[in-house]
């Protein structure tokens, strides 16, 4: 790069002596020290503050693990943890094998439709999971319409809660599968069918061996998603038993806090393995595509392409009607008995559960995790990515990203009580603010964003910082006039996926709100709890709604964009 | 004459100054604990700030058992001001552990003794002071139970026979209140083997236990259930709003809890927790209370509610809180042991 096919971000104005060097690696390395500080302050203390409080008894004495021997001693307790497993296997099984065949129809096929599809499908992750468990009872329930269906089991219980999961689960396995089976060579199939070799076993030996990486990092992240959820059993369950809900009932409903803390730190098992596994998986996978690697482009077959396009609009269709189920819930006076349509159950007039005020205080949560965490992670990636020198300090940053997404909502809410409600902790006045809030939420969405951050940081030539320092240009107007901008599509991703998981969220915030913080994700298992079904259904629909706002506002930002402002993408 | 102005003049200034930065900027906050139904909190605090504009509530509401047990983990970090419409029985249990203040509050004599701390007859000044009773009913789905042959029960008995497996719903009395008053009730009424064995039987026809009281009941006015053990309150409501539900009155006798209201210790906004003590006492929050209950503590207030029995003061059994309370973390932990399978989460 020559000076003169500089961008303008740089002025020539610039004051050319620039800042002096010493100064400016002291900021760098109290940048550094700080996002360090968000996250040790933010997730390592709090985990430690609730393993130190599974082995404590009531008054604070350390007991060694008897609070697990008792655990293991309560057949109630021990029970959820096969019930965890189980339902969890189930709806990994259901969720996996049906996002398969959907990705295989939208990357290897030529069905009609896929645009429309992939809309469709993403709909799930914009309504908070407690949306599909509230709609299966309307449409499985004692009363519901396709409750023969179900030829007499009961929808609470281990068939609703799988169900449930499959539902808002189902989004995230399409993504990761369909990036999975989007990497082919050509080569190879063109090879294959040289030699005659029937379509079956070409699938056994070449298109599942080329996903088999994303395909078990997707079996894993799903059953980390199924087993630690805690919205569809929540709302579904029954008399079935899990261990987030578990959690939630020593917690909130006998105040027991070690025992809350053992169960927690046992729902941690799975999801720290299936972590490990996950890291594993992705070192190996880099390898995998070589570059001169050819994409293999679907020729079109009427047959298979019909059959597969069938399939994804039965899917389409299901969540259209989970959905719809909800709005029609919301709309209905008095169900399933009075059948006018109403918007009384929106007025949540007199309900608790703090009505519209609750909805406002998730829109302040989710605009300002998304303002706030957008800058700091992508800062924070921006730091590890691309700044030199402090190379431990970099690697720890990075090691303590990777972290939040083996923590579940649950453990992670538990674990901000413990360590944010101690007398003595100088942090202790954000304990029941909204600050808090922001800060959890910021933490438990933390690595998704950054790996985003990191990925789209490493499309970006590494000159940009190489050019600003030779210029002498401060690091900080390197990233706000050249790498802030430049990356701008995918800091927009970034956060909307805050936004809309802030509006969502139940687990971690249910045991961190207070009455001047109440959210509307929350309101909907308090109005679930008090028997207000339908007030339940119509603030689940008024999140939905919320991040479908959101997300359109974005696609259309995104698009405008990419037209316009970033026209040197296409240009390259 | 100077001298006297030049002493005056200040003062006023700086005591009307005073005033209306409290009045104005000041308005104190009151965290108040409660169980009350979440549909009428917001008329509580309407009616209360009617006289008292100056007091704010911040309201933590959740079911009875729930808001024990916070309140009891809170114990040496106390985080509620007042609480305001919380089973006597578990006043008792906070009583126990020194956690409320004992105020008696103006006008406190109004009040039917029963329904005031047995302590103030000794002289003490009151912990708690009571306001209503909630009483035990059953909520029944005609509709559905016609359709699965499930006739209308009379008794808490015939919940207990054959048709009605998997038919009936009830609270969890861990953490619901009304579920405890329930058991509470039926260990009373029948002894304790009895009342075991009771619920031992009924335990095979419950189709789930859920966290609140009044779940039950808009599950069976939903037809989601045939028969849901509630409290009279939500079962009048739902059947005044048009669900198709008859509320049953067991013949054995209701078991019944009294809402209560004290001071919690360690406030440090006593003048406010004061004169909403002085409130909660009045004729006026008592006219309050009797649009959703029956029996209050002022007397002479009460007038008949829709869809409640007239003579139910007659129908609720003698029960004894000292009992419920003294008994209460066992009896739960024995209910755990048995049943706690079938438990909604």
């Amino acid at each position: 790069m020559t000076d003169s096919s500089l961008p303008k971000a740089f002025p020539k104005s610039l004051p050319r002596r620039g800042v002096n060097v010493a100064p400016e690696a002291l900021i760098r390395l109290l940048v550094l020290l700080a996002g360090v500080a968000l996250l040790v302050v933010g997730l390592l203390f709090p985990l430690f503050a609730m393993l130190v409080k599974s082995v404590q008894d009531r008054s604070g004495d350390f007991i060694g693990l008897a609070n697990f021997i008792r655990y293991f001693q309560t057949p109630a307790l021990v029970n959820s943890i096969a019930n965890s497993l189980s339902v969890a296997l189930m709806a990994t099984v259901s969720v996996v094998s049906l996002a398969f065949l959907c990705a295989y129809g939208i990357t290897r096929t030529c069905m009609p439709g896929k645009r429309l599809f992939r809309m469709l499908a993403i709909l799930p992750i914009l309504a908070p999971s407690l949306l599909p468990a509230i709609s299966l009872v309307y449409l499985f329930g004692n009363q519901g319409f396709l409750r023969d269906v179900l030829a007499g089991h009961s929808i609470y219980g281990p068939i609703g809660i799988v169900m449930g999961m499959s539902f808002w689960i189902f989004p995230h396995a399409l993504m990761l599968l369909t990036t999975a089976l989007t990497n082919s060579d050509a080569r190879l199939y063109e090879a294959a069918e040289a030699l005659g070799t029937p379509k079956w076993r070409t699938f056994l030996t070449i298109t599942l061996p080329g996903v088999r990486y994303g395909l078990i990092s997707c079996l894993f992240v799903v059953f980390t998603l199924a087993i630690t959820d805690f919205g569809v059993p929540k709302i579904i369950g029954g008399q079935f038993s899990v261990l987030a809900t578990d959690v939630y009932r020593q917690v909130v409903g006998q105040q027991n806090f070690q025992m809350g803390a053992v169960v927690s730190v046992i729902l941690l098992l799975p999801a720290v393995l299936s972590f490990i596994v996950d890291r594993w998986i992705q070192r190996r996978q880099v390898a995998q595509l070589s570059a001169r690697a050819v994409p293999w482009q679907p020729t079109p077959s009427p047959l298979r392409d019909w059959t597969f396009a069938l399939l994804c609009y039965a899917v389409a269709g299901i969540i259209l009607l989970v959905i719809g189920t909800a709005v029609y819930a919301s709309l209905i006076q008095f169900w399933p008995y009075n059948l006018s349509f109403t918007l009384q159950h929106y007025t949540f007039q007199g309900l608790g559960g703090g009505g519209w005020g609750a909805w406002f205080n998730s829109l302040k949560l989710a605009f300002s995790v998304a303002l706030i965490g957008t800058l700091v992670i992508f800062f924070n990636a921006w730091l590890i990515e691309k700044s030199e020198g402090y190379r431990p300090l970099r690697q720890g940053l990075h090691f303590m990203a990777m972290l939040p997404m083996a923590v579940p909502g649950m453990v992670l809410g538990l674990a901000y009580i413990f360590f944010f409600n101690q007398a003595g902790n100088p942090l202790n006045w954000l304990y029941g603010t909204m600050a808090i809030l922001v800060l959890n939420t910021l933490v438990h969405f933390y690595t998704v964003c950054h790996l985003t951050s990191v990925t789209a940081l490493k499309q970006l030539d590494p000159e940009f910082e190489a050019v600003g320092a030779s210029l002498k240009v401060p690091f900080w107007t390197t990233f706000s006039r050249v790498t802030l901008p430049v990356s701008l599509p995918a800091v927009l991703d970034i956060s909307v996926y805050l936004f809309v998981n802030a509006m969502t969220t139940v687990s971690a915030v249910v045991f961190l709100y207070n009455s001047d913080t109440r959210l509307a994700s929350v309101a909907v298992l308090h109005l679930d709890e008090a028997g207000y079904f339908a007030s339940a259904a119509a603030m689940a629909v008024l999140i939905f709604l919320t991040s479908l706002v959101v997300k359109l506002l974005h696609a259309a930002l995104t698009h405008v964009l990419l037209n316009n402002a970033q026209r040197w993408r296409q240009a390259g | 004459m100077p001298t006297f102005h030049r002493f005056v003049q200040p003062t006023l200034v700086a005591g009307a100054v005073a005033l209306a930065l409290s009045s104005a900027a000041h308005a104190t906050e009151l965290t108040v604990y409660t169980a009350v139904e979440s549909d009428d909190l917001q008329k509580y605090a309407e009616r209360f700030n009617a006289a008292h504009p100056d007091i704010t509530i911040n309201w933590v509401r959740d079911s009875t058992g729930v808001i024990t047990a916070r309140l009891l983990a809170e114990k040496n970090n106390p985080q509620a001001d007042v609480i305001w419409g919380l089973a006597a029985t578990s006043l008792l249990v906070l009583e126990e552990e020194d956690m409320l203040a004992r105020y008696a509050p103006e006008g406190v004599d109004n009040l039917d003794a029963k329904f005031v701390d047995p302590a103030y007859q000794d002289g003490e000044d009151p912990a708690w002071v009571g306001m209503d009773a909630w009483v035990a009913a059953i909520c029944y789905n005609t509709i559905e139970g016609e359709r699965h042959g499930v006739p209308m029960p009379a008794s808490w008995e015939d919940l207990t026979q054959p048709e009605y497996a998997g038919h009936v719903i009830m609270p969890n009395p861990n953490s619901s209140g009304t579920g405890y008053l329930d058991v509470a009730s039926w260990l009373q009424l029948w002894g304790e083997e009895q009342g075991w064995e009771y619920m031992d039987r009924l335990h095979n026809n419950i189709a789930r236990y859920t966290h609140s009281g009044s779940a039950p009941c808009s599950l069976a006015a939903t037809g989601e259930a045939v028969i849901g053990v509630s409290f009279a309150f939500r079962a009048a409501r739902l059947k005044s709003q048009g669900a198709p539900i008859e509320v049953v009155f067991p013949e054995e006798g209701l078991g019944w809890d009294m809402e209560a209201a004290a001071i919690v210790e360690g406030t440090n906004k006593l003048d406010a927790a004061q004169t909403l003590m002085d409130w909660i006492v009045s004729r006026e929050a008592n006219e309050l209370y009797n649009e959703g209950y029956a029996v209050v503590a002022y007397p002479g207030v009460a007038q008949p509610i829709e869809n409640y029995p007239s003579d139910i003061t007659d129908r609720m059994i003698d029960a004894d809180f000292q009992w419920a309370a003294v008994n209460r973390e066992r009896v739960l932990a024995e209910w755990q042991r048995r049943y706690d399978g079938k438990t909604e989460q």
